[in-house]
Order: C-alpha cells, then sequence, then structure tokens
C-alpha cells in the first residue's frame, strides 16, 4: 500500500477531509459519492476538528501482527463537532484509563510500518484533551 | 412462491481437525446429507463460505465440490457474506426453490480455518479495511465497542456477558458435534485472559473447521426424501453500515431487527411465537444483542437473561441448544447451515438431550462483520 492504494486515502488520513450533505447536512467522514442519509449526491468540502469525544471504546491485547509490539492499545469510537463519528487509536495515556464520555483532541501520528518494505502509514490517533 | 422444505442434513464435527481438507469437510457433510435422502441427484449446489481463498488459497469453490461430490455439470456457486455465508447460502437456495428455478438444491457451509496462520487478519477482512482495520482493531475488538456502548446504556455488566458463555457450554456439553464438550463456571470466564476489554478468551468463540449441509426441495415433494419434512416458513435478509461508527447506535444491530421484521413479517408471526432460537453469539455480546434485536426479550435487559435462565434450555425462549458458535464451534462459513441443522432436528425431535419439548417453530439468525449483514430464517415442524 505504498503506492496508490496508500495515497488515494491521504486526505482523510492526513487532513481529516470530510464532506457535508447539501440535502441534509450531515457530515461523511470519509466523503463518500451517496449519502448514506438522505441519498444525496450534492457535496460541501469541510474539514472536521482535530478534537472529539469518545463515544466507546476498548484495550486491543491480542493485536494483529503488525501491531503487536504496540499491544496493549486503547482504540475508540471519536465523536467530532460535526457529527461525524471515526475509529482511532487513543494514545499518551494508561490504555486502560479510556472510558466513554472523555474528551480527546486528534494528532497527527504514526500508525504503523506496512509489509516488509517497513512502509510508514501515518494518520490520526486520538490523546487525552487538555 | 412454492412451500420449501428441509428434507435432510448431514454434518462433521466442528473443531480442529488437522487430518481434514477443505474438500474432505464438504464432502463429509454433504454425502451425509444426500445418503439420509437416499438421493445422488440434486438440480443445483450452494457453498456458504467467507474465506477459502485466505484461509487456504481455494476460491472457486462452486465447481471444485460438485466435482469432489461427483456432480460435475450441476448448477454450483459459492454466497459469501463473512460470517453469515451459511445462512446466506440457505436463504439462496430457498429462493431456487421457492422460484420454481430447480426442483432440489443442496447447501454446504464449509470453512476450514486451522491450515491458517493470520486467522485474525482474515476474519478483520469482514470489517472496513481503510477506516477500520487501519487503526488497529480486532473483530474481538470490535464486539468490546459494542459491549462498553452496551455497558453504558443499559448497565449490563462483565459477569452477565459471562453467564452467556456458561450457558452456552453448558448445552454444547450436550452435543456431540460440539468443539467445546465441557461446562465453564462463572468463576472461569471472569478470570481467563483479557482479549479485548472487557471481552475475555472464553466471551469469544474459537477457530474451527467444519462443515454442515442441508438439502431443500419443494414442501409438496418432501415425502420422497423423508417422512418428517421440517417447512421453512421465512427468509429475512438485511444490513447496516460496514463501520462501526457509521451506526444509529452503538448497543443496537439494527441489521438483525431488520431481517427479523422482514422474517417475522413473511411468517405472519412474531417473536412469541418462536419456541427454540439458534443465534449468532461469535462473542458473549453478540447474543445479548441479537436477542433483544429478534424481539426474543425486551431491549437492554437481555443481559440478564442467561443468568436467570430465560434463554437457555428449559426456559422461556430457549437460545443455542446447541451450544452456541461459541461451545459447537464457528467454523465461519459452516455456521448458518448448523444454526438450521439444530432447529430441523430440534422440530423433528431428534435434539437427544438438548430437545426442546413440544418445539414446533424456531428460528435462526446468522450474522456476518460486526452486524453489517444478518440473515434469519424461520422453520415449522411439519
Ligand atoms: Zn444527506
Amino acid at each position: 500500500m505504498p503506492s496508490p492504494r496508500y495515497w488515494r486515502e491521504v486526505p482523510s488520513r492526513y487532513r481529516l477531509e470530510a464532506a457535508r450533505c447539501l440535502g441534509c447536512g450531515k457530515v461523511a467522514f470519509p466523503a463518500r459519492r451517496v449519502c448514506p442519509h438522505c441519498r444525496g449526491e450534492r457535496w460541501e468540502n469541510t474539514a472536521l476538528s482535530q478534537q472529539g469525544k469518545i463515544i466507546t471504546a476498548t484495550v486491543v491485547r491480542v493485536a494483529p501482527a503488525e501491531f503487536t509490539m504496540e499491544a496493549p492499545y486503547a482504540v475508540a469510537v471519536v465523536e467530532t463537532p460535526e457529527g461525524a463519528r471515526l475509529m482511532a487509536q487513543v494514545a499518551d495515556c494508561d490504555p486502560a484509563t479510556v472510558q466513554p464520555g472523555m474528551e480527546v483532541s486528534l494528532e497527527f501520528r504514526l500508525l504503523r510500518q506496512e509489509g516488509h518494505g517497513g512502509i510508514l502509514c501515518y494518520g490520526h490517533k486520538a490523546v487525552p484533551a487538555g | 412462491m412454492r412451500d420449501v422444505a428441509i428434507v435432510a442434513a448431514g454434518m462433521t464435527p466442528f473443531g480442529e481437525l488437522w487430518h481434514a481438507s477443505l474438500r474432505d469437510l464438504c464432502v463429509e457433510a454433504a454425502m451425509e446429507a444426500l445418503k439420509n435422502a437416499k438421493t445422488d441427484q440434486v438440480d443445483a449446489l450452494f457453498v456458504g463460505n467467507m474465506s477459502g481463498g485466505q484461509f487456504v488459497g481455494q476460491e472457486h469453490l462452486g465447481p471444485l465440490f460438485a466435482d469432489q461430490l461427483g456432480m460435475s455439470g450441476v448448477a454450483a456457486m459459492r454466497v459469501e457474506s463473512a460470517c453469515a455465508s451459511g445462512g446466506t447460502a440457505l436463504r439462496a437456495a430457498f429462493a431456487e426453490i421457492a422460484s420454481g428455478l430447480s426442483e432440489t438444491a443442496l447447501v454446504v457451509g464449509v470453512e476450514k480455518m486451522t491450515d491458517a496462520t493470520d486467522v485474525t487478519e482474515i476474519l478483520a477482512t469482514a470489517a472496513d479495511q481503510e477506516n477500520e482495520v487501519y487503526h488497529g482493531i480486532t473483530f474481538p475488538g470490535l464486539y468490546a465497542l459494542i459491549a462498553r456502548a452496551h455497558m453504558q446504556a443499559y448497565g449490563t455488566t462483565e459477569e452477565d456477558l459471562s453467564w452467556v458463555s456458561v450457558k452456552n457450554h453448558k448445552q454444547g456439553a450436550l452435543n456431540p458435534k460440539a468443539q467445546f464438550r465441557r461446562e465453564v463456571t462463572v468463576e472461569e470466564v471472569m478470570s481467563s485472559s483479557m482479549v479485548s476489554d472487557p471481552l475475555r478468551l472464553l466471551h469469544c468463540s474459537p477457530v474451527s473447521d467444519g462443515a454442515a449441509a442441508v438439502l431443500l426441495c419443494p414442501l409438496k415433494e418432501a415425502k420422497k426424501y423423508t417422512d418428517r419434512p421440517v417447512k421453512i416458513l421465512a427468509s429475512g435478509l438485511a444490513t447496516d453500515s460496514m463501520a462501526l461508527a457509521d451506526r444509529r447506535e452503538l448497543a443496537s444491530l439494527d441489521a438483525v431487527e431488520r431481517s427479523a421484521r422482514k422474517a417475522y413479517k413473511m411468517a405472519g408471526m412474531g417473536p412469541q411465537n418462536m419456541q427454540v432460537a439458534e443465534v449468532h453469539d461469535c462473542f458473549a455480546i453478540a447474543e445479548i444483542c441479537c436477542v433483544e434485536a429478534l424481539g426474543l426479550v425486551e431491549k437492554g435487559k437481555a443481559g440478564s437473561a442467561a443468568r436467570t435462565g430465560y434463554t437457555a434450555l428449559g426456559g422461556c425462549i430457549p437460545v443455542n441448544t446447541s451450544g452456541g458458535l461459541k461451545s459447537k464451534g464457528h467454523p465461519v462459513g459452516a455456521t448458518g447451515v448448523a444454526q438450521a441443522i439444530e432447529i430441523f432436528e430440534q422440530l423433528r425431535e431428534e435434539a437427544g438431550e438438548r430437545q426442546v419439548e413440544g418445539a414446533r417453530i424456531g428460528l435462526t439468525q446468522n450474522m456476518g462483520g460486526s452486524g453489517a449483514s444478518s440473515v434469519v430464517h424461520i422453520f415449522q415442524k411439519v
């Protein structure tokens, strides 16, 4: 995924680029062609705030191969002020302390190295706010 | 549409079957079903399989299995909907017979998981690769996120989750085909190793090999094959957002509710009419959310249903008398067909020590991914 598959996702992963539906006003992240709420196809570009609130969270202790060095780590569903929800790891804290309701900011981080070539994969992680 | 019946079933034991290949498993279950129906001919073969390509590097399973069964030439196809592949293949076969396209259809659900080294990664392909798996989530992790949301919304506890495993192991101990034929205590479950908080090892279904097969034909032809056919009253299939983050509510499984609503409508029945149910307990929290979405237990109240015995053998609505995915095992593509076999046996009064006395109506619910797809079937004793 060094490669087209990786760079196609760069706008959402690097810049949290999203889209607001001109039909119903809901925000889709990442941007998509058809609105899942009203099936509208007209959008305006927007970017998510780099902050949000944790809706639900877990601590992954048995991790996939590419993440075993990092386990245990927290993963959460985060809701941004725009109403978009996304999945993100929660870093810079004891994973066991990550709970629903926690305020976080979204920071640009290295997520993992992929494949034998060690391709660096970036994106956003949540960290406790303040 | 014509009325459709299941007239025969065949199933391998579920477990770590080192001696058996993907094709061996398929042939064993399929031949048992055909022998039970005293036939060697079918018009169509439907294969439920999640990922032969990734588990053992084998795709194109329709013609492979037709060939292995000595049926080359027959119409054959593979149906995929992740862990709901088996139930979805059953639905495809149901439609094939109901429509009049074929007179007999064999459904084989099969998965060979133990040959693979990266099972966690393969199962994760049923989640959203770009937006979930990319961030390091696993399948237990996705259901752990659902569990936390259910705990937050309804006060469900880790002990509630553990009672689901205790109940299903107790029932699975009575099933000769089950992978784990032993009971576990709530203490054992709660002290097993943490996989993804709050889900522990004994809240999770195992990695399994296995196959299950059923033979379908029009109800009016059923007596050619058996004196105790079981009618398929209804089939409901529905979907939800692929990514968990996009769900309406994280503690609810809307695809399950939608698939159930369709099936109940088609059967002209409601949850109160169900007398036995096999539901998709890939993780303990899944059984809790599924019985709520199916309307078998009131929303938000299923946490205590296993502990109080409401969903246990002998209770108001026995759930997973086979032991469920937890104890019977979960060869993903085989699961949906195996669920149908448990209900088939229950309605034919062949379930032995697991028999629900007087059961005439039963339900199966088979789910894909973190709940992005669900298929429900309702069966009736003829
Ligand atoms: Zn819209």
